[in-house]
């Protein structure tokens, strides 16, 4: 829907509305703006909507927050008895637990707010054709909510450096940059397959099957170096590939990323953008559809 | 330029109806057009479909409604009125046509929108607001009021799933009530709770159209836009057919809508386990006319016939007069008796002061145990202004002087299987 709003500042008697807007409805044509001025405008719905994410999260579980930490926590375990120990997989050095933890941490992020994001409309549709919001807040407070585990389990991560004897070098810093890659990357194939699982709700059945692939095409179990050189830049296309050398760079101290994390901010980068367009272009159809 | 607050211009809603209908004939037959029909559904991807297979929602509405205006939009089942406070509330957008709004909108299109069953009622009214388009802000400065208004300050922190359904009504609806747009457009949400919630809800309505906010009012309860809104729309199959004063455009539409002007009407017959049915409902003059119109003041009589198919104890045959706006009048009763197989009627005397009114009926049948025939909306007898000249049939005295002699069941004399009465003859 095109709405163009004319934000006039007419004196108002009454303080609680501080605006005069004209609102124009009328069917839009092709490819429409992004709009994020009217996003920027609920900024309290999306607060709001990721509150209530978070609190909603654990309610009438016995372990409530501790599963944040448990789930990554148990695939390391796994991970480290089978690909560690069993396998014999290599870990560059790092000792392997911490060298999967350090990875399954951004990479249950990711897992976890994708399948959120990607089913956060078809679970909204009672708002969806009820209320009129910038939908984009829907998905975006869905990767938004995720963080809060990131956070918990984080700890055991620090806990984990304490242990294996890691300290944090100047590296460190730049963890937020990656942190921000994984944010973008589960928005980016978030907005896709949200806006997808409206119309065709095939993708709710691919989606597990989608992540499990994906797991395996990271360097979560193996190290990327176990990716012939001359491809490495290309194993970049998958920008989890990128988050999690990227981690483990920061924080372990392995040789950093290069040419792989340049591909996959790229990547992200212009699935971010299609995924707002693609989203913001299929928007009109949600409330008739879903 | 006056002030106008909602201008409408062609506007137009296309909505799909459904692919073509798939045949299966057999087992193999379903499972080939199974396995085809991924395939079959790529290559339509993206194609536009063909215009048999949609429908109209909304076809060139246009109207405006000026500032402070409260408008009631009235029409049958599928006429397009929600259809058109969903474009207006931006949530679907339209096929053809422009609409322009100004001010701020909250649409109401359903109370309760977006609450979440583990959260608390405190925390409910937070996300309920922002949902509706409040700042947090301003959900602070009213939390008190709001509080107050659904009167469940002592469960405000339980979560609303531990909430009666009519507490989860009233904290919903002491959110919406408190949400101050300058345009507010309202669908059907007085249509839930119980009728001392209604009517605080429709008084709160009132409030929010004295203090001269645009208000577009989408209901079925003829009666409330009639007190709510000066004015009315009257929209059928997508198309604007009528805007004025509402008291016209109501009576017009209940007009078109209700059956024509009977003497008898025939009543349908009952679920198939009752142990009897109503036949007909027929309506006559003091002097004993089949008549359905009658003046003001005028008595006149009632007559239902029934079949018990078998015995049956402490049978009660009931009567109901509304009007057409579903307005309940009075229900008569008849005196309970224990009944045999066979026809029976029943006769009410109506003797009401009624002014000028159209009215409809429902019919009852119970037994000792159980109500086991119930039909309404029903008949259509018109009573007109001018008092009938003949019969001063009641003097101004004020009160409620109907003649309340217990009406009986008699049963029909049957000749040949075949019920012979004809009123006044069978009494």
């Amino acid at each position: 829907m095109k709405v163009t709003t004319h934000d006039e500042n007419t004196a108002m008697a009454d303080p609680a509305i501080e605006e005069t807007s004209t609102i124009v409805i009328r069917p839009s044509r092709g490819w429409v703006s992004l709009d994020l001025r009217d996003l920027w405008r609920y900024r309290e719905l999306l607060y709001f909507l990721t509150w209530r994410d978070i609190k909603v999260r654990y309610k009438q579980t016995i372990f409530g927050a501790a599963w944040a930490i448990l789930q990554p926590f148990f695939t390391m375990i796994v991970f480290s008895v089978f690909f560690g120990r069993l396998a014999k997989m290599p870990s560059d050095g790092i000792p392997y637990p911490i060298f999967a933890y350090c990875a399954l941490l951004p990479w249950s992020y990711f897992a976890g707010a994708l399948d959120r994001a990607s089913n956060s409309l078809v679970g909204s549709s009672h708002l969806i054709t009820k209320v009129y919001f910038p939908r984009l807040a829907i998905p975006i407070s869905a990767v938004a909510a995720g963080l809060v585990d990131f956070g918990i389990a984080f700890v055991v991560l620090l806990g984990m450096m304490v242990y294996y004897g890691f300290a944090p070098t100047t590296a460190a810093l730049t963890l937020p940059f990656f942190l921000l890659l994984a944010v973008a990357t589960a928005l980016a194939v978030g907005l896709w397959l949200s806006a997808l699982n409206v119309q065709y709700r095939d993708v709710r059945y691919t989606i597990p099957f989608l992540t499990q692939f994906w797991l395996f095409a990271t360097p979560i179990a193996y190290p990327s170096s176990l990716v012939p050189e001359r491809w490495r830049a290309w194993y970049g296309l998958n920008p989890m590939a990128g988050v999690v050398e990227g981690f483990r760079w920061a924080l372990l101290g392995k040789e950093p990323p290069g040419p792989l994390l340049v591909v996959s901010t790229i990547v992200v980068v212009l699935l971010l953008i299609g995924g707002l367009y693609y989203f913001r272009r299929m928007e009109k159809t949600f409330a008739d559809v879903v | 330029m006056t002030d106008i607050a909602v201008r409408v211009e062609k506007l137009s809603k296309r909505y799909r109806i459904g692919g073509p209908q798939a045949r299966y004939r057999t087992l193999r037959e379903s499972l080939v057009d199974m396995a085809a029909a991924p395939a079959r559904r790529l290559r339509r991807l993206g194609q536009p479909s063909p215009e048999n297979e949609t429908i109209w929602a909304l076809k060139d509405v246009t109207f405006d409604v000026e500032k402070g205006e409260v408008v009631g939009i009235i029409g049958p089942n599928g006429a397009g009125k929600t259809t058109l406070l969903r474009i207006l509330s931006r949530i679907t957008e339209p096929t053809e046509g422009y609409a322009q709004i100004k001010g701020r909108v909250g649409s109401l299109l359903e109370v309760g929108t977006g609450f979440h069953p583990e959260l608390t009622g405190r925390e409910n009214i937070y996300l309920n607001g922002a949902i509706l388009g409040m700042k947090r802000a301003e959900i602070d400065e009213k939390f008190d009021e709001i509080v107050a208004f659904s009167e469940i300050a002592r469960f405000l922190d339980t979560p609303v799933k531990r909430y009666s359904s009519g507490m989860h009504v009233r904290l919903a609806f002491a959110v919406a009530a408190h949400l101050e747009p300058e345009i507010l457009l309202v669908d059907e949400v007085l249509a839930v709770g119980d009728a001392a919630f209604q009517k605080k809800c429709l008084g709160k309505m009132g409030d929010v159209a004295r203090e001269g906010r645009t208000v577009l009012f989408v209901s079925h309860n003829m009666a409330a836009v009639r007190k709510l809104c000066p004015q009315a729309m009257l929209l059928d199959s997508g198309r604007k057919k009528m805007a004025g004063p509402a008291d016209s455009v109501i009576d017009q539409f209940l007009a078109s809508t209700t059956s024509e002007i009977s003497s008898t009407v025939a009543l349908p017959s009952g679920p198939a386990d009752a142990p009897g049915a109503g036949m007909s409902l027929r309506f006559f003059t003091e002097a004993g006319t089949p008549q359905a119109q009658f003046h003001a003041r005028e008595a006149w009589r009632m007559v239902l016939d029934f079949e018990i198919f078998e015995p049956t104890l402490h049978v009660i045959a009931a009567v109901g007069l509304a009007t057409l706006d579903s307005v309940s009048v009075i229900t008569y009763w008849s005196k309970p008796k224990d009944l045999e197989p066979g026809r029976y009627i029943v006769e009410f005397e109506c003797n009401l002061p009624l002014k000028r009114c159209d009215l409809q009926f429902a019919v009852g049948l119970s037994s000792h145990e159980r109500a086991f025939y119930y039909v309404h909306r029903i008949g259509h007898v018109s009573i007109s202004e001018v008092a009938s000249g003949q019969q001063p049939f009641r003097t101004a005295g004020g009160g409620f002087l109907s003649s309340l002699q217990q009406s009986e069941i008699r049963p029909v004399a049957q000749v040949g299987g075949q019920s012979t009465h004809s009123w006044p003859a069978a009494i």
